[in-house]
């Protein structure tokens, strides 16, 4: 067999190539089968009711009205759950379903679910069901429950997590002192692709088997095993489809109503939510109220950070106390600073549940201490890059928590090489009006437009962290000449699929790399998020290569009379070193038998004490943005020019898919930063659908301009760093800076809205 | 459920008449949104594609008038001859929803459902704009302003509907404007157009997204034209400019909703007014 070689001299589709996604052509082209696209022969539809109120006793649930309904196959509510009647990520606080005599808690909490043979028979059997509620008034500010004096919601209380950063000389007063209280809206996921589960039954009624679309097969196996009362190797998930996820689907949504349903009524059922019921099927990011204070000597350099932080977690559990976590330990960003006093609190209220989302609570902390390092700059007197790089921060800095700094940290080359890049050319008065803000509007002339230039820099924790060892597993089979890899690690747009086809051409030279189906027939690889699974996932499948491929040479060795320790692989070749004798990887894997599944796990790491000392995060990532933005300060209309950005990834592994991460994340913090916000009032979500939550189209998008920092990490199996959450976050509130230069506001909220400029 | 596909407006006028409770399907941009998501059950369809006429335009021979059939998509009066004759229709066509939406969605589809964030629908009412429409009693002409009389509301009589749509060519200047909070495929949260006749010496503006129909602002209208000339040729002081978007705007009644503040609004309708007027003389 011979091999493709490109005029690098490098193989095509091996690492540090843009090798194509082996689901790229059919999305592109549409061919791709989403789990919502999912069938199964007499497949019967399912449906969710859902509580209209955020608070209230539900008191009687009749369901007799559905059953009359020809077409209904059967009904399902708490009274029908086996197992456990509440489920969660950390703690399982949420019930399958409300119960009689227990209180629905958010505005869209499920109350029962139907199955029938349509899904207009479905709607009208949610119809028919009636709910009698008494409506009690809901808990919407955090701050009454951390005051106490709120009601208690839930018999867990109303705090998710309060803890405290307490950390080197607190006493110390900086001459120079900044602050502010800001504001961060609540933003959505927005995947395109909605929550869809098929679940089908086996035969006798023991177990089943489900096509969802999550990010971690195993949670929710897990979850669903204990809501069901099944053994978990009762239940197989194979991955369905997914079209993006950006952490809204890290908690169950529709996966136990799916199963109970099928169980029930002893056919496949599939659910997919509409863009509406979606808005209350998944957590969102959590909006949070920040106020924090920057000590700083005479030159800027920051002396001491005090900051209080609260976010809204909502009505349920989720992933809050972990975002809280996430939130308070980056709350110096990527700066030195070992003096700390920060209170962090998530609590529980009746609006929307919060969870995961791209960025994890570092969005909300960035946003902080990027609009106070733009302050601190102007209290100085120095530009927003000079006070950056004076407190950037290095390897082997002590951070607030203790821990301290041993990832690669260019935090200083980030700044200096986003610098470097050259300035979009100014506006021109024969500027395209649809280019200028208010777009296709015609809303502005270039003479109405003034434009602004911001920063923002982040630091981002990768993987889990407090103690939790997310590990990844992975396999590798060689079998009549065939290599194929196999791993539970969810895809979810990112590319994992395409990485691990890399990985296994580079190891084991091979160019043909077949994929096993992504379920849990195999070990646990974790979630597809915290940007972990190029660094977990892709450990696995390289440990598993590399096991794989020691067999291999075992078997060369003997077979071509090769001397085992210096054979190696060469392109498609195997190599010994000695005799430069070769044989073809093909030819020697035609007739072997290889199996190694191999875990890969990271460092531990450590929970915080009551100080919030501990060395909890594994490893960090760093980025800057530059944004330059055009705003119409008269209408308070917007338009990102330019995003220039410079990116630690330690190794690029697919220039094309990195470009793809950085680009998408740039987005999806533009979004944050002028539109996207689920705009909730009364505990009721004003706006869910997508006329109403505004997503940037590609007239709000901005040029990106990108660097991308390469220096190796070592502690990572490739090299590379996760980069899928780093884009979006300091890019945030770079774009809000460079609008409060344009118009001299402080604008501490984000989204900024059109009046928040102008009135 | 039974779906009439009428070849011809005769036809048309016969099923409509035969079925009054029937709906009417151009484009279904708006219709198929209410079907899908707000559970809207129709019991009878009548679809207009095949309907030749109603997707027809033409210009009467002295060049003063144009008339657009209720079937012409967006995307048509975007560009070309529409868009020459009607600078003003062809920007607010050029803000309606994305491509996919603009080759979908018609000017009769805008009337039908009459929401003041249509956005052909100032263009409409500062052109005053003749809706020609066709019932069951034969065919009659509507001024704009009295065929919106609300919020999603026409006053088209049972089994009637809009045949098309006739305004002038004026001579001078018009134009669109439309605020959102994004920069493309965005519902107006304030809106204008501007037409200055230079011949006449003539100004109208109507706003959208800032009351229950579309708004002339009369008053303004008239104080301008007491105050400035605007024939071909005059010259605008920008203090008329800024006191015309200050009346404007004092005459706009908008609301506050999750899309924006009334205060914005109001706000937003006086920059474009004053915008548009300058954009006019320059
Ligand atoms: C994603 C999206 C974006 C949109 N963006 C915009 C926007 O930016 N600006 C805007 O103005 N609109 C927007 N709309 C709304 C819609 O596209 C417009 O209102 C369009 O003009 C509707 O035309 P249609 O042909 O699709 O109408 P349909 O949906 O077919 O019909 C709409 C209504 O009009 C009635 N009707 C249709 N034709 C006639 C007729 N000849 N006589 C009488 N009644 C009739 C129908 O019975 C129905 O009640 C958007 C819609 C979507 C889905």
């Amino acid at each position: 067999m011979t091999s493709t070689i490109s005029s690098t001299g490098q193989r095509h589709g091996t690492l540090g190539t843009s090798a194509s996604r082996p689901d790229g052509v059919t999305k592109v082209q549409g061919g791709f089968a989403f789990s919502s696209d999912m069938w199964a022969d007499n497949m019967l539809w399912g449906a969710t009711l859902r509580s209209p109120h955020p608070y209230a006793r539900v008191l009687a649930i009749d369901v007799s009205g559905a059953y009359a309904i020809d077409g209904v196959a059967t009904v399902v509510t708490a009274a029908d759950v086996p197992g456990k009647l509440t489920y969660g990520l950390i703690v399982q606080d949420q019930p399958v379903f409300a119960a009689i005599g227990d209180t629905v808690r958010y505005s869209g909490e499920p109350i029962a679910a139907v199955a029938a043979d349509h899904p207009e028979t479905c709607q009208r059997a949610l119809a028919a069901i009636k709910v009698t509620y008494e409506v009690l008034t809901p808990v919407t500010d955090p701050e009454d429950c951390i005051a106490g004096t709120a009601a208690m919601i839930h018999p867990d209380g109303n705090i998710f997590r309060h803890q405290r950063i307490i950390s080197g000389d607190t006493s110390i007063e900086g001459v120079i002192q900044v602050e502010g209280e800001y504001e961060i809206g609540m933003q959505d996921q927005a995947f395109l692709g909605l929550e869809s589960a098929l679940a089908i039954p086996d035969s006798g009624g023991q177990g089943l088997e489900m096509y969802v679309a999550t990010q971690w097969l195993h949670e929710d196996r897990k979850q669903i095993a204990d809501c069901l009362n099944l053994p978990e190797e009762k239940i197989r998930l194979v991955l369905g489809g997914v079209g993006g996820a950006f952490g809204a689907r890290e908690d169950i949504s529709l996966q136990v109503h799916t199963a109970l349903l099928a169980m029930k009524a002893g056919r496949p059922v599939r659910i997919s939510y509409g863009r509406e019921e979606s808005f209350y099927g998944h957590v969102h990011r959590h909006p949070a109220k920040i106020w924090m204070k920057h000590h700083a000597d005479a030159n800027g350099k920051i002396v001491k950070i005090e900051s209080r932080m609260v976010f809204d977690g909502g009505a349920y559990c989720s992933t809050s106390p972990a975002v809280l976590i996430n939130g308070i330990t980056h709350t110096q960003g990527p700066y030195k600073c070992e003096n700390a006093i920060v209170d962090g609190w998530a609590v529980r209220t009746n609006n929307p549940p919060c969870g995961a989302m791209r960025g994890f609570g570092v969005v909300q902390a960035c946003f902080a201490h990027e609009s106070q390092m733009e302050k601190l700059a102007t209290a100085v007197g120095v530009s927003p890059v000079e006070i950056r790089l004076l407190n950037a921060m290095e390897t082997g800095d002590r951070m607030i928590t203790g821990q301290i700094m041993d990832s690669v940290a260019p935090v200083a080359q980030c700044i200096r090489e986003t610098d470097a890049i050259p300035m979009p050319v100014p506006l021109e008065n024969s500027a395209d009006l649809r280019t200028i803000p208010g777009g296709t509007g015609l809303t502005a002339q270039p003479s109405n437009i003034r434009r602004g230039v911001g920063w923002g820099v982040s630091i981002k924790n990768l993987m889990y962290s407090e103690g939790f060892d997310d590990f990844s597993t992975a396999r590798c089979r060689i079998s009549n000449g065939v290599v194929t890899i196999k791993f539970a690690t969810s895809e979810v747009g990112q590319g994992f699929t395409m990485l691990a086809q890399q990985i296994a051409r580079t190891v084991l030279g091979v160019d043909e790399v077949i994929l096993d189906t992504i379920d849990t027939q195999v070990g646990s690889a974790g979630s597809t998020s915290a940007s972990r699974q190029t660094w977990m996932s892709g450990g696995a499948v390289q440990a598993a290569c590399h096991a794989a491929l020691a067999q291999l040479f075992d078997h060369v060795a003997t077979k071509f009379e090769m001397t085992r320790s210096e054979i190696e692989i060469d392109g498609t070749d195997i190599m010994d070193r000695l005799t430069q004798r070769r044989v073809s990887v093909s030819d020697a894997i035609s007739e072997i038998d290889i199996d190694c599944t191999e875990e890969y796990h990271h460092p531990p790491t450590e929970d915080l004490d009551k100080n919030g000392q501990g060395n909890c995060h594994v490893a960090y990532a760093f980025v800057a943005h530059r944004a330059v933005v055009d705003v119409d300060p008269e209408l308070g209309l917007i338009k990102v020019v330019q995003i220039a950005t410079a990116q630690d990834v330690g190794r690029v592994l697919n220039p094309l898919a990195a470009m793809g991460q950085i680009e998408g994340g740039i987005a999806q913090g533009l979004g944050l930063a002028v539109m996207e916000e689920i705009i909730v009032k009364d505990g009721k979500v004003r706006n869910p659908s997508f006329t109403d939550y505004l997503l940037p189209t590609f007239l709000d998008a901005p040029a990106v301009e990108m660097v991308f920092i390469e220096e190796h990490e070592p502690k990572s199996p490739l090299g590379a760093k996760g980069i899928g959450e780093p884009p979006c976050i300091s890019v945030t509130p770079a774009i809000a800076n460079a609008i409060r230069q344009a118009v001299g506001r402080e604008l501490p909220r984000v989204p900024i809205r059109p009046y928040d400029i102008c009135l | 459920m039974p779906v009439f596909i009428p070849r011809n407006v005769d036809e048309l006028v016969d099923v409509f008449q035969n079925h009054p409770s029937a709906k009417l399907l151009a484009g279904g941009t708006d219709f198929m949104v209410e079907v899908n998501l707000h559970g809207r059950k129709p019991d009878t369809m009548i679809s207009l594609r095949k309907v030749k006429e109603l997707t027809e335009w033409s210009v009467r021979t002295s060049q003063t008038r144009i008339t657009i059939g209720a079937g012409v998509p967006f995307a048509e009066m975007e560009f070309g001859e529409i868009a020459r004759l009607v600078p003003a229709l062809a920007q607010a066509a050029r803000t309606v929803g994305s491509p996919q939406i603009r080759a979908a969605g018609t000017l009769g589809g805008n009337l039908g459902t009459c929401s003041p964030a249509g956005d052909s629908l100032p263009v409409l009412a500062a052109l005053n704009a003749t809706i020609h429409v066709i019932g069951p009693e034969g065919s009659r002409d509507i001024d704009f302003v009295d065929f919106m009389v609300g919020v999603k509301k026409n006053c088209l009589q049972t089994s009637e509907f809009v045949h098309s749509v006739s305004m002038p060519i004026v001579d001078g200047w018009q134009g669109y404007a439309k605020v959102g909070t994004r920069n493309a495929m965005v519902i107006s949260t304030a809106s204008a157009c501007l037409v200055r006749d230079s011949d006449e010496g003539f100004v109208s503006i109507a706003l959208g997204s800032v009351g229950p129909t579309i708004i002339r602002a009369h008053n303004a209208e008239a104080w301008l034209m007491k105050t400035t000339s605007l024939r071909a040729g005059a010259q605008l002081e920008a203090s008329v400019a800024q006191e015309f978007g200050r009346r404007v705007s004092l005459e706009s009644r908008p609301i506050d909703d999750h899309r924006s503040t009334a205060d914005y609004r109001r706000h937003a309708i006086g920059v474009l007014a004053q915008r548009l007027l300058t954009r006019s003389f320059s």
